[in-house]
């Protein structure tokens, strides 16, 4: 269990590293879902549950989303 | 990397040299913050909230057995933020009312175009149509059992939040009534202030529980925290809903 | 092994923290601004449950298994701030997105030395 904690933080500190060293925006907001499900996780062994569901819910769904959306809006900007 | 991007980066690292002496729990700098793991817990308020002794009335608290303790709920987070610091919950839920006004002002309420073209293919819509009152039972479960389970009204909005996204993923032409969702916000926040307002002419004191406490971990007990968390749940997720829909419809 | 033990969530989530200050400070782009904000935030909430864990501790909520107050629970306190600070961030991030979006309709550009009135 320890074990697995420590490689998920460190895959934890990549996924921010990746998400703001990134040129592709898409990229970097992939990378931020991935942050907060790890997050989420890792709440989880820090017996913590009520936390985890949140930052599931809000961290990994519904920000990412937001992002997605934001995204849609500039690119179709673009192209009119 | 330029010139400043460099001076950036030596920035932080300083900044971080700062930061980890002050979370170093093995020398002695005046902050008291222990090493991960080692705290004691009769050190901190904690204690009284775990013991429900706040008031100076120690007793042992057994699951299904106890009565009418201090805070009636199983689960000690949901005891302090609808209990103890509901307060600061009331503060928390006007700064997302006000982020999420502040949102439909910026964008405008203007409803002039769908962020898609066209609708999801046959088996998305099928599948979000047999999801979506899955997804919102869901929702109303986590809000109802918030005193006994990990839970309550901030996860069960964001899940009812989701299930509402996905309509908007599944059909381009999904709108919702946002006069309904001002009115749904607007109950749940003044009958939050209408609860505290009937503790402070009852007990004295603004958002104290005035209702029977009942047998802890039994569905009906734990006097207003249920009520108020079916409030702050109605709240947060009209309020994630509408961001959701403004941001679509911007 | 001991230094990891110390360390690992602590260290971890600081370094998370250092990670999106720098992201802010250095990204030319409004919206890796706003993800660089985004990671601060995650990074903040982890911080502040772990200073609230206890080696060997038990979930805060009482049930059949966990029945009595005695149990050695970990700390409800940190957790209660921070289930409250995840959903206000989203707010805080759809606002910051909203206000992104209209500069973009305005400028044309997410770069934010191009945007006039930003310029050094």
């Amino acid at each position: 269990m320890m074990i697995l904690s420590y490689l998920l933080i460190l895959l934890m500190i990549i996924g921010a590293l990746a998400a703001v060293l990134f040129e592709n925006l898409l990229n970097s907001i992939i990378s931020l879902g991935l942050i907060s499900l790890i997050a989420a996780a890792l709440m989880f062994i820090l017996k913590a549950p009520d936390v985890a569901m949140t930052e599931a819910i809000i961290g990994a769904g519904l920000t990412t989303s937001i992002f997605i959306f934001t995204l849609i809006k500039i690119n179709r900007g673009d192209s009119q | 990397m330029r010139f400043r991007d460099y001076l950036s980066l030596f920035l932080v690292i300083i900044l971080g040299f700062i930061i980890f002496q002050a979370f170093d729990g093995t020398i002695d700098n005046g902050l008291n913050i222990k090493q991960f793991g080692e705290v004691n817990l009769s050190e901190r308020t904690s204690i009284h909230y775990i013991n429900k002794d706040v008031n100076n009335e120690s007793t042992q608290i057994i699951y299904n057995e106890s009565k009418n303790p201090e805070s009636g709920s199983a689960n000690y987070v949901t005891s302090i933020i609808a209990n103890y610091r509901a307060l600061d919950t009331l503060g928390e839920i006007t700064v997302l009312f006000i982020a999420a006004a502040g949102l439909a002002f910026v964008l405008g309420d203007h409803n002039k175009n769908n962020a898609f073209a066209s609708d999801a293919s046959f088996i998305v819509k099928i599948g979000v149509k047999i999801l979506f009152p899955l997804l919102f039972l869901l929702g109303i479960y986590i809000i109802i059992h918030g005193h006994l389970t990990p839970g309550g009204g901030f996860q069960g909005g964001a899940v009812i939040a989701t299930a509402i996204l996905l309509k908007f993923l599944a059909y381009k032409d999904y709108k919702l009534n946002h006069t309904g969702l001002t009115i749904l916000e607007s109950f749940a926040g003044i009958s939050f202030l209408i609860i505290g307002l009937i503790g402070l002419y009852t007990d004295g004191s603004f958002l104290t529980n005035f209702l029977a406490n009942g047998t802890i971990g039994t569905l009906f007990s734990a006097g207003v925290i249920p009520i108020i968390y079916i409030l702050i749940g109605i709240k947060v997720g009209a309020e994630l809903s509408g961001i959701i829909s403004n941001l679509i419809n911007a | 092994m001991a230094f990891l033990n110390q360390w690992a969530y602590i260290g971890g989530s600081i370094i998370l923290i250092l990670i999106g200050l720098f992201g802010v400070l250095t990204r030319r782009n409004l919206i890796k601004i706003v993800v660089s904000i985004g990671i601060m935030d995650t990074g903040v909430n982890l911080l502040l449950v772990s200073l609230g864990y206890i080696n060997g501790g038990l979930a805060p909520i009482l049930t059949a298994t966990n029945p009595t107050n005695n149990l050695n629970f970990v700390d409800p306190l940190p957790q209660a701030l921070v289930l409250t600070a995840i959903v206000i961030g989203v707010a805080i991030l759809a606002l910051a997105l909203s206000i992104v979006i209209k500069i973009y309709e305005n400028n044309n550009t997410l770069q934010i030395d191009e945007i006039r009135g930003l310029k050094l």
